[in-house]
């Protein structure tokens, strides 16, 4: 199936932490959709021109989750939606995880998080998670079953004090790759960790979009080096990423 | 019922077309969009060689619309050449190839590889608000226009569109200087110079500062300025600015406009193009028109 725009049903939602819902969609992107990948979600409300790109958390057949914050006006209308009030959603986009790896160190912060439930669920092999927090757990049951989990708060509430990195050297974990979707500080920390210890990783990165499918060029990476599709060094967040091998890509 | 239009001799299945930039040049479309429908697909502004564009972030969200500072990224003219316009060879449906450049002789360039190339018509970008040099500096002062407008048309094999900007004090004055110097046809309008700032961060929405402003919010701008172009000259002007439905195609129709484009609302909506044309063929029905020729600039 080729991506298409339509209108999708809610299953059911609910606050699952401080501005951080978690949303099933009935929808038949779910079948055809790739850990890694995103949805855009258009608002409503038409002064609101751009679809929310938000990451694929996890799929059933026939239905997909969505786990997001709450950043503005388009996201707290999304937190409004009660069960079967229609949502209108574009995707899958972008190209997802591959999923060649064997004992896999699976990295996510914050509302980077989610998208590593997908991953950890359809990786083979063992999987160590790490998951970084502000203060206020949220998906850490989720990953029971899947993969070991690994805690970082920043107020120390919880596992490890601080980032990732510091549970990743606290507690000696290790992989032969790494995955990683987060914030930006978290994710240049990631690249070095890898570049260190000789581990490859993907890194899933998110910026401002407008289209979703490759088409505006708002929302480019730099590149270490030139890229085919725009034949200077910017690649596509939404079409070429979101998921990126982290040598290819410049965070400076 | 005709919903055929003439530009430059050339004729047009329908009126709808894609504005420059909100489209790429059709490959990330043409799953949603059977290219073939579209009056012509306007490709994204291309130059002599490669642009890196400007920073992120790009894009911003406004009320009812969009800024945007993307700064021209593209592949450059030979690539350009080599996969995107033999992509759009496979459709049916005319192709026109916006040209940007930082002097005239880099439009020049692209114009003169352009020469021998499957291309219907050019469309001169010289109101890209987004970049220092060149585009936008030749479409605000009506000698700059006018001496970039007889270089190209010495040059271009195929006719020429120029595109204008609603940045400018007398949008008359411009489109007049267009045609007086051999343009073909006019287009407008291109995005309105914007800016939104982030008061979290206290700094500016956009890397680049400023941005083009596009979207539904600007669409009287457009009526207006379109309006005001169609009454100055006598070559065919395509107007385009926040068309999201046919209604709104109707109206740039009605004010002199001969084809119209959609722009931003195909991020809104991929199939917008579609919704357009299908829409104007059903407001046709309803008002018995059999030529949409007969409604172009009914408004007076």
């Amino acid at each position: 199936m080729a991506k298409e725009k339509q209108t999708a049903a809610v299953i059911r939602q609910e606050c699952i932490a401080t501005d951080i819902y978690s949303m099933w969609i009935e929808t038949s992107i779910a079948d055809v959709s790739h850990p890694g990948q995103f949805i855009s979600v258009y608002p409503k409300d038409r002064s609101k021109l751009l679809p929310r790109p938000i990451s694929i958390c996890e799929t059933a057949p026939g239905r997909l989750r969505i786990v997001y914050r709450i950043a503005g006006s388009g996201t707290a209308e999304f937190a409004g939606y009660k069960s079967g009030d229609p949502i209108e959603i574009l995707g899958p986009l972008g190209n997802g995880f591959p999923l060649d790896g064997q004992d896999a160190l699976l990295i996510g912060g914050g509302i980077g998080i989610p998208p590593m439930l997908s991953l950890a669920k359809a990786l083979p092999g063992k999987k160590t998670v790490v998951a970084g927090y502000k203060s206020e757990l949220f998906l850490t049951e989720d990953f029971a079953g899947h993969a070991d989990l690994w805690i970082a708060t920043e107020d120390g509430s919880s596992g490890t004090k601080g980032t990732v990195l510091n549970a990743i050297r606290e507690n000696h974990l290790t992989g032969s790759v790494i995955y990683a979707c987060g914030p930006m500080p978290m994710l240049k920390a990631v690249k070095e960790y890898a570049i260190e210890q000789g581990i490859p990783a993907w890194i899933s990165l998110e910026e401002r979009m407008a289209c979703g499918v490759g088409a505006c060029l708002g929302c480019v990476v730099k590149t270490t080096g030139k890229d085919e599709h725009s034949n200077v060094n910017n690649a596509r967040i939404c079409k070429d990423g979101p998921v990126f091998d982290a040598k290819e890509v410049d965070l400076t | 019922m005709n919903t055929q239009v003439c530009i430059a001799g050339i004729p047009f299945k329908n009126p709808v077309m894609t504005a420059s930039g909100t489209f790429g040049s059709g490959m990330e479309y043409e799953e949603f969009v059977d290219l073939n429908r579209l009056g012509a697909v306007v490709t994204k502004g291309v130059s002599n060689v490669p642009w890196p564009g400007n920073p992120t972030p790009r894009v911003a969200e406004t009320y009812g619309g969009m800024l945007n500072a993307i700064g021209l990224q593209n592949p450059g003219i030979d690539l350009f050449i080599k996969r995107d316009l033999a992509f759009l060879k496979k459709y049916d449906t005319r192709v026109i190839v916006n040209v940007c450049g930082k002097s005239v002789e880099e439009y020049l360039e692209v114009v003169e590889k352009l020469s021998d190339q499957d291309v219907d018509l050019l469309e001169i970008n010289v109101s890209c608000p987004n970049v220092k040099e060149g585009a936008i500096a030749f479409g605000q002062d009506v000698k700059a226009l006018s001496a970039i407008t007889k270089a190209v048309k010495e040059k271009a094999k195929q006719p020429v569109i120029m595109k204008l900007s609603p940045n400018v004090t007398d949008i008359k004055e411009l489109a007049k200087a267009a045609e007086a110097s051999g343009a073909d046809a006019v287009s407008l309008i291109n995005t309105i110079t914007g800016m939104k700032i982030d008061i979290r961060k206290r700094c500016f929405a956009l890397a680049n500062k400023t941005g083009g402003l596009s979207g539904p919010a600007i669409k009287p701008v457009a009526v207006r300025m379109v309006y005001e172009a169609a009454h100055a000259v006598k070559i065919p002007v395509i107007g385009m600015g926040g068309i999201a439905t046919a209604e709104d195609a109707i109206e740039f129709i009605m004010a002199g406009a001969t084809a119209v484009a959609v722009g931003a609302m195909n991020f809104h909506d991929p199939y917008t193009t579609i919704k357009v044309i299908e829409g104007i063929e059903a407001f046709m029905r309803e008002e018995k028109i059999t030529d949409l020729e007969s409604i172009r600039g009914c408004v007076n």
